[in-house]
């Protein structure tokens, strides 16, 4: 049994309700939700594909991508947005390449977009792997990434 | 009749489960709809339909909102006309200005709404919708950009053809229509029936256009293009052309094609009859040896693709008989190329159809001989009349002609193929008479007539009993396999139709047609049938003389190598 089939299995009587809890176990497992995982989960409810997928890209909760080596939350909630989020989230898009929910290429960031992480005092702030960085400016950005890209990929 | 609504300061009769709508649709007060869709639940989702109940002041959508006692509606107060105003503008905000190079300019909803309710200035700008063109399907072209969200296609796939390879994907002003991953559509489960097209207000959704292919061929001296006509255009075309619904523009239709330039001109019903030959010969060899059963047939690609995809433990019941278009596609590049002293290189072989799955089906590696396409190019009805237009074809002033021969003469029993049952009715006659050696005394087989979406009957053939059933629309193919594989074994042969009523309700067909013109297609079918003296395909002079110079027999060892196919189970997301 794979760990879709083994998640699946917990959910006996597995209706179509059981959809969403059956998709978190899957990202909390695996970090996101694979398109291998997801044809599994459709085979096993008998929902079509598409309907899961959609279903899935309705919330934001949910990933398509692995997580990267490094994994970069945004905060976007209100005092981080007051003191700029949005310009650090379109900076970070910008180095980076990806949007929000996606990985590099290579596998070294991910970005989110991520709600008051309870750290205001310290507005606009990003966390990279549990490691908080406040007061994050364009031009701090870059010199972050780098710092995570020093460390070795 | 339960009670009274008082619209518009009039009392009708309503009753209990009915909505708003429906009461006025009955009693012919127009109100522009968008995502509602006939006998479907309502979503409320574009709000186009709003009309005021006087009582609460509110707006309310009259698709979804059930008729009360005593209600007072108002369907065109000013609030009322402003609200659909902006709901239209709302819609434009964000849609690409378009409209001089879209497919479904004069014929689109967005359109006719925008025009009747007066929008003639942008006055709400929203950022475009930024979304890629999929034009990975043989058949299918989505431009998501054009898209309004009404659901009607997601709709169709789902409950109509059983396929649901779209969906909503995304939220709110993110929302788009798409396949699971934003795959392209050539690798989803999509059958390319094309009836998410016939659905569709806007230009979001079309058939991958084979004009240019075409006019290059027609320009090229050096080959020869003919063209050969599906079953049910003749009696199909008129709404596209401005005519009654169910004319029989047959012999316009050869004059016009003449005119356009194609060399040779030929009909799909003289090939249907061939079909019905080969395949009507398979079943009583598959019965009388103890071949796999029930038959199914195998003319229709979107059911085909279905099979591969869904149910590929039914592909040993498809019949191995190519479809009508690729038989005549076959036998124009080797009977009627040796005749006229050409390779099938030289040849350009065009075919109109009613079907967007036909263009899938022609560029399927199985109907290609040493690397040659039996068939080059498919063109819709709808395309067919955008192309009369561009070589200025009056069809209102031209001159009936007759088709070509070889490979044009048909029998009646041919052009039934067009609807819903025809296969089968055609197929009776020709095994009846293959089995006793006589004809039918009656040749119309009413129980597999008509437009229900399944029709049964058991047939008496000198003392064989043969269960046969016929199913259009999907969705209703489905539940028949399902009775199969429960066990089901009354049934010997099935005819299917991915479409519902069959080719004349095809995915390719005039957009926007109602079930009344459908009803007159399918009796101006029936009208041929009943007047014309040749009935059975057996009796098809032209088909008698292909058997006699180059076939031989049914079955036999040149119909194997070029009237017969194999299928494979496909792999795709579903
Ligand atoms: S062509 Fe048919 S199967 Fe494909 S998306 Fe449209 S409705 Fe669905
Ligand atoms: S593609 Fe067409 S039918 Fe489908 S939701 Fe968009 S506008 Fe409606
Ligand atoms: S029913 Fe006819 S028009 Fe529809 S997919 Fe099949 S062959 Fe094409
Ligand atoms: S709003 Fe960003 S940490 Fe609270
Ligand atoms: S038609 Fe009624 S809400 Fe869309």
């Amino acid at each position: 049994m794979n760990v879709v089939q083994n998640i699946i299995s917990k959910y006996p009587d597995c209706g179509r309700d059981s959809l969403i809890p059956i998709l978190q176990d899957i990202q909390v497992t695996e970090g996101y939700l694979s398109k291998k995982s997801i044809v599994e989960v459709g085979k096993h409810l008998d929902i079509p594909v598409s309907k899961i997928f959609g279903v899935a890209t309705f919330y934001n909760q949910f990933r398509f991508e692995p997580y990267g080596k490094y994994h970069v939350q945004v905060c976007r909630g209100t005092a981080c947005h007051v003191l700029g989020s949005s310009t650090v989230l379109q900076e970070l898009e910008k180095h980076l390449k990806v949007k929000a929910g996606q990985t590099t290429r290579d596998g070294v960031f991910s970005v989110e977009v991520v709600a008051c992480i309870g750290a205001c005092g310290l507005a606009p702030v990003i966390c990279v792997n549990g490691e908080f960085h406040a007061k994050v400016t364009s031009q701090t950005i870059k010199e972050i990434l780098d710092h995570y890209k020093n460390l070795g990929e | 009749m339960d009670f009274t609504i008082n619209i518009n300061n009039k009392k009708l009769a309503a009753s209990k489960g009915e909505t708003i709508l429906e009461v006025m649709n009955r009693n012919g007060i127009k109100v522009p709809t968008l995502c509602h869709i006939k006998d479907a639940f309502p979503t409320g989702a574009c709000r186009m339909c709003v009309v005021e109940d006087e009582k609460t002041g509110k707006l309310i959508t009259s698709c979804s909102f059930p008729a009360e006692p005593d209600m007072h509606i108002q369907t065109h107060s000013a609030r009322v006309v402003e609200s659909r105003k902006t709901i239209i503008e709302l819609l434009l905000s964000n849609h690409p200005d378009d409209c001089l190079y879209c497919v479904r300019n004069k014929n689109c909803e967005l359109q006719d709404l925008s025009e009747e309710l007066h929008v003639t200035e942008r006055r709400i700008r929203g950022v475009k919708n930024k979304a890629n063109l999929d034009l990975s399907s043989a058949s299918i072209v989505r431009d998501p950009e054009k898209c309004i969200l009404c659901g009607r296609c997601v709709y169709t796939c789902e409950e109509v053809m059983g396929v649901a390879c779209i969906d909503f994907i995304n939220r709110g002003n993110k929302s788009v229509i798409g396949t699971a991953f934003h795959q392209g559509l050539n690798t989803s489960s999509c059958i390319n029936c094309g009836q998410c097209i016939m659905v569709c207000p806007t230009g979001a959704l079309t058939e991958k256009n084979h004009f240019a292919q075409i006019q290059e061929a027609l320009n090229n001296p050096k080959k020869r293009v003919v063209v050969q006509y599906a079953p049910s255009i003749t009696v199909s075309m008129a709404e596209e052309l401005g005519m009654k619904p169910g004319v029989d523009i047959n012999g316009i239709l050869n004059a016009a094609l003449r005119k356009v330039g194609f060399d040779h001109i030929f009909d799909s019903s003289f090939s249907a009859d061939l079909t019905i030959m080969e395949e009507s010969a398979e079943l009583i060899h598959r019965i009388q040896n103890g071949g796999t059963l029930p038959m199914i047939t195998s003319c229709c690609p979107g059911w085909v693709k279905y099979a591969e995809e869904f149910v590929p433990e039914f592909i040993p019941n498809l019949s191995s008989c190519k479809s009508p278009q690729q038989m005549m596609g076959a036998i124009i590049k080797s009977y009627f190329a040796d005749q006229e002293n050409l390779k099938p290189s030289d040849i350009y072989s065009v075919a109109i159809m009613p079907c967007t799955a036909k263009k899938f089906e022609a560029q399927r590696e199985e109907m290609t001989r040493e690397g040659i396409s039996d068939v080059d190019a498919v063109l819709t009805t709808r395309e067919l009349a955008k192309f009369l237009k561009l070589f200025g074809v009056d069809m209102f002033n031209i001159k009936p002609e007759l088709v070509d021969s070889p490979l044009g003469f048909r029998s009646t029993a041919g052009k039934l193929f067009g609807a819903s049952g025809g296969v089968m009715e055609a197929a009776i006659r020709t095994a009846y008479h293959s089995i006793t050696g006589k004809e039918m005394v009656d040749f119309q087989v009413s129980a597999v007539r008509g437009f229900d979406g399944r029709k049964e009957t058991k047939l008496d053939i000198d003392g064989l009993e043969l269960g046969v059933a016929v199913v259009n629309g999907m969705a209703n193919a489905i539940k028949l396999l399902d009775e199969l594989k429960g066990g089901r074994r009354d049934i010997h042969f099935i005819e299917i139709m991915a479409c519902p009523g069959g080719c004349i309700g095809g995915g390719g067909q005039h957009i926007g047609t109602s079930e009344e013109q459908l009803k007159a297609r399918m009796a101006a079918l029936y009208r041929i049938d009943e007047t014309e003296r040749i009935k059975v395909s057996h009796k098809n002079p032209e088909i008698i003389d292909l058997y006699k110079n180059f076939l031989e027999k049914p079955l036999g060892h040149k119909s194997h190598e070029l009237l017969h196919t194999t299928y494979h189970a496909r792999e795709v997301v579903k």
